[in-house]
């Protein structure tokens, strides 16, 4: 009580806060109190489940014995798990390349345009993003129907042959990444939308002060000003691309001869359909080491940049 | 505190009157249903009336036996009645009975209540069970879940009357007509004869729709195809008989014969491929059960009346028929396992099977072979007894059959979901590759599967 003003009876003093009500008024508590509901919700949808899964790949095919990472190494060992793994690696780096290099453009098409049609083409341009991919999916199915296909039958009307969109290996590869291309591409476009309207008019009047070409600019201020986002689009991009599912399981079903297959329909079909649970499993998991590689590069530029501008 | 003159006592006095009397009707509903509860989840057939039909049944037993029944119809569509039984195993808590698709009797065995009593009861009645369902049934001796008619089906020949017989030379008709007698050119119905058919319907402009990729049309009529031949990838003790096997070979050769005369399109096929170009006037024959000519009937009269169903073709180690059965299991984690097993062995009699199968156009295949002689199979069409030999019938001598057995289920069920027959005969056809190096192929993918 020595801190008390002189005059003030102990009896009167306001009382000495306890631990919870000191903790209770803390920033930081309050922020974990806010962002709980989150933590819980992270934690039962995905840290839960990851460790489950976790649990399950280590398991027999009759989940009744512990074989610690014999799944892994089986699988490492088979053909059929090699292709899945390439063909994951294709299909995730191409169509995310061809998404950046689209939405690229088509955020430069669009941020050109007047204010008044910029909204008109931008909602448009949406379109694809906002289907279910599972519904659109079904409709490029029905342009790429092995029998009655609408492309085949274009083709056709100037003479030229069928194409065996989903028959042949390479051709298959290519209509699954296109219809992912097709699906994904508006959100690299409104990401790099945001960034461009974001660079500040002045670098580009002061380039263009400098004798800097249209090229120059992009090079030497639009690029620069949007690393960080284009790093971000592209690892967000990676991880829903590398565990797509629905496009592959609708237009292929992992074929013609397994050419198509990617981690999440490969798993299904093993893990569900076949009934081994914990070799899907450890199929899904694959998933994560791969990724994991590339949110550490990627997050890690990111952070060195942020650092430089901020530095 | 009041609120428009009532104060908050009244509301509470009210709100426990209240609360009485609603528990009246509770009451009363548990005295009718003092047999218990039970949850039961069916496949949800692909014709409505056979929802229907099955809920009319039910009710009736439910009934008469005081049970409250609670119903569930669970699509096959996107797989959810596949996820639905895998998320049970897992929770291990849901319905009591489950419908129970091809291969996962065997997949769920360990939480499965053996129904032997119920099955010795229905055999002692109606005789012996089709091979398939007793392959597919059965774990180490022990009935694991009954065969349910509703959505059990053939795979067996569905064919136009017209085209066969113009192009063709073949009266699929009167070699199988609807009478408990075969035809003339019956004893005929070879795969040999199957493909000049096929490549004479091919040069007309109306070939067979065989699809030949990963889904379940492929592998059955591939796999009915093999059987034929006594091509064994594995053998019923579960050794790997694919390298040095002649009649696999004799298999594969047929199959690279017969895509000579197959659109190249079919191995990117699906399930829906092969009704298509049936229904759209563009195949002269597919291998399916009756929901294509339903379909026709609806959309494409002209089609449906030239449609008749027949077994498959038979080759030089015998006559099988592709057959996927449909099960109902109780789980173990059950709590009304007698109410359960009662309702099963209710629903396998023939009065309600007779009208499981009426409601859905003679789809419906029960297990029993004895109960392969119900009315409706004579009576629908047009034409008139067009599935009358959609069943497997004694007089065809032919057997049902499915995919890679008699291999080991578990092994069995892994290269039915992979394809494996479809994928030899594709890596041959598309690729080109040499008999021994897809032999090597298949082999080592085998090989995987039985770890």
């Amino acid at each position: 009580m020595s801190s008390l003003p002189p005059g003030i009876p102990a009896a009167i003093a306001p009382p000495r806060a306890g631990t919870l009500q000191r903790l209770a008024r803390r920033r930081s508590t309050l922020a974990f109190l806010m962002t709980l509901p989150l933590i819980a919700l992270i934690g039962s949808l995905v840290i839960y489940p990851f460790f489950y899964a976790l649990y399950l790949s280590m398991l027999n095919k009759r989940m009744t014995k512990f074989v610690g990472i014999d799944n892994f190494t089986f699988l490492l060992g088979r053909e059929t798990f090699q292709m899945v793994i390439w063909q994951s690696v294709i299909f995730a780096v191409g169509a995310v390349v061809a998404k950046a290099i689209i939405g690229f453009v088509l955020a430069h098409v669009l941020h050109a345009l007047p204010d008044k049609g910029q909204r008109k083409w931008r909602g448009m341009l949406l379109v694809p993003w906002v289907i279910p991919p599972a519904i659109s999916t079904l409709a490029w199915w029905w342009l790429f129907d092995p029998s009655y296909s609408a492309f085949n039958w274009a083709l056709a009307g100037i003479g030229a042959g069928p194409v065996p969109w989903l028959g042949e290996a390479n051709w298959a590869r290519f209509a699954v990444i296109l219809v992912n291309v097709w699906y994904g591409a508006p959100f690299f476009m409104i990401m790099y939308l945001a960034a461009l309207k974001s660079v500040p008019d002045q670098l580009y009047e002061a380039s263009a002060i400098d004798g800097a070409t249209g090229l120059q600019k992009l090079r030497y201020v639009t690029l620069p000003m949007m690393r960080n986002i284009i790093s971000i689009t592209v690892l967000f991009s990676l991880i829903v691309t590398f565990a797509n599912f629905d496009i592959v399981r609708i237009l292929t079903n992992g074929g013609p001869q397994d050419s198509t297959h990617v981690f999440g329909t490969y798993a299904f079909q093993v893990g569900i359909q076949s009934g081994d649970i914990p070799l899907g499993a450890a199929v899904s998991l694959f998933m994560f080491p791969m990724l994991a590689v590339f949110a550490i590069f990627i997050l890690r530029g990111v952070s060195r940049r942020s650092k430089e501008m901020a530095g | 505190m009041t609120l428009k003159g009532m104060t908050r006592r009244d509301a509470l006095r009210a709100g426990v009157a209240g609360a009485a009397a609603s528990a009246l009707p509770l009451v009363n509903v548990h005295g009718q249903t003092s047999g218990g509860r039970l949850a039961v989840g069916f496949w949800d057939h692909w014709v409505p009336a056979g929802n229907e039909a099955m809920r009319a049944i039910v009710d009736d037993w439910s009934k008469k036996n005081r049970v409250e029944v609670q119903i569930d119809f669970i699509t096959s569509v996107g797989n959810k009645l596949l996820l639905t039984t895998a998320a049970e195993a897992q929770a291990r808590q849901g319905h009591d009975i489950l419908a129970f698709s091809t291969w996962l009797v065997q997949d769920h065995q360990r939480m499965l209540e053996p129904v032997d009593d119920v099955m010795g009861r229905l055999v002692q009645k109606y005789g012996k069970v089709n091979p398939v369902s007793e392959y597919l049934g059965k774990v180490g001796g022990k009935w694991m879940a009954v065969p349910a008619s509703s959505g059990s089906q053939n795979k067996g020949s569905a064919a136009r009357i017209d085209l066969m017989k113009q192009h063709a030379g073949i009266d699929v008709q009167a070699m199988y007509p609807a009478e408990t007698r075969l035809g003339p050119g019956a004893d005929q119905w070879t795969w040999e004869t199957f493909l000049t058919a096929a490549q004479k319907c091919n040069a007309a402009g109306m070939p067979f729709a065989l699809p030949a990729g990963t889904f379940s049309d492929a592998t059955d009529w591939i796999g009915a195809m093999f059987r034929s031949y006594g091509a064994e990838l594995v053998n019923a003790k579960g050794d790997i008989t694919i390298r040095s096997n002649d009649k696999v070979k004799q298999a594969l050769d047929y199959a690279a014969r017969l895509f000579q005369h197959i659109p190249g399109e079919m191995f990117a096929a699906d399930d829906a491929t092969n009704n298509r170009a049936l229904i759209a006037n563009r195949s002269a024959l597919i291998f399916n059960p009756p929901s294509a000519y339903a379909v026709a009937k609806r959309d494409a009269p002209q089609v449906a009346e030239q449609v008749w169903h027949f077994p498959s073709p038979m080759g030089p180690a015998g006559h099988y028929t592709p057959h996927l059965p449909f099960f109902w299991g109780i789980w173990n984690f059950s709590r009304a396992k007698p109410a359960a097993k009662a309702l099963l062995e209710h629903l396998s009699q023939r009065e309600q099977v007779e009208k499981l199968v009426a409601a859905t156009d003679g789809y419906d295949i029960p297990a029993f072979d004895t109960l392969t002689d119900l009315d409706t199979w004579s009576t629908v069409g047009p034409p008139r007894g067009t599935v009358f030999n959609y069943p497997v019938k004694p007089h065809h001598k032919a057997e049902p059959s499915i995919a890679f057995a008699p291999a080991p289920p578990e092994v069995a069920v892994q290269m039915y979901t992979q394809g494996i027959q479809a994928k030899m005969i594709a890596r041959m056809v598309q690729n080109k590759e040499p008999v021994d190096r897809v032999l090597a192929w298949a082999e080592r993918e085998v090989e995987g599967f039985n770890r």
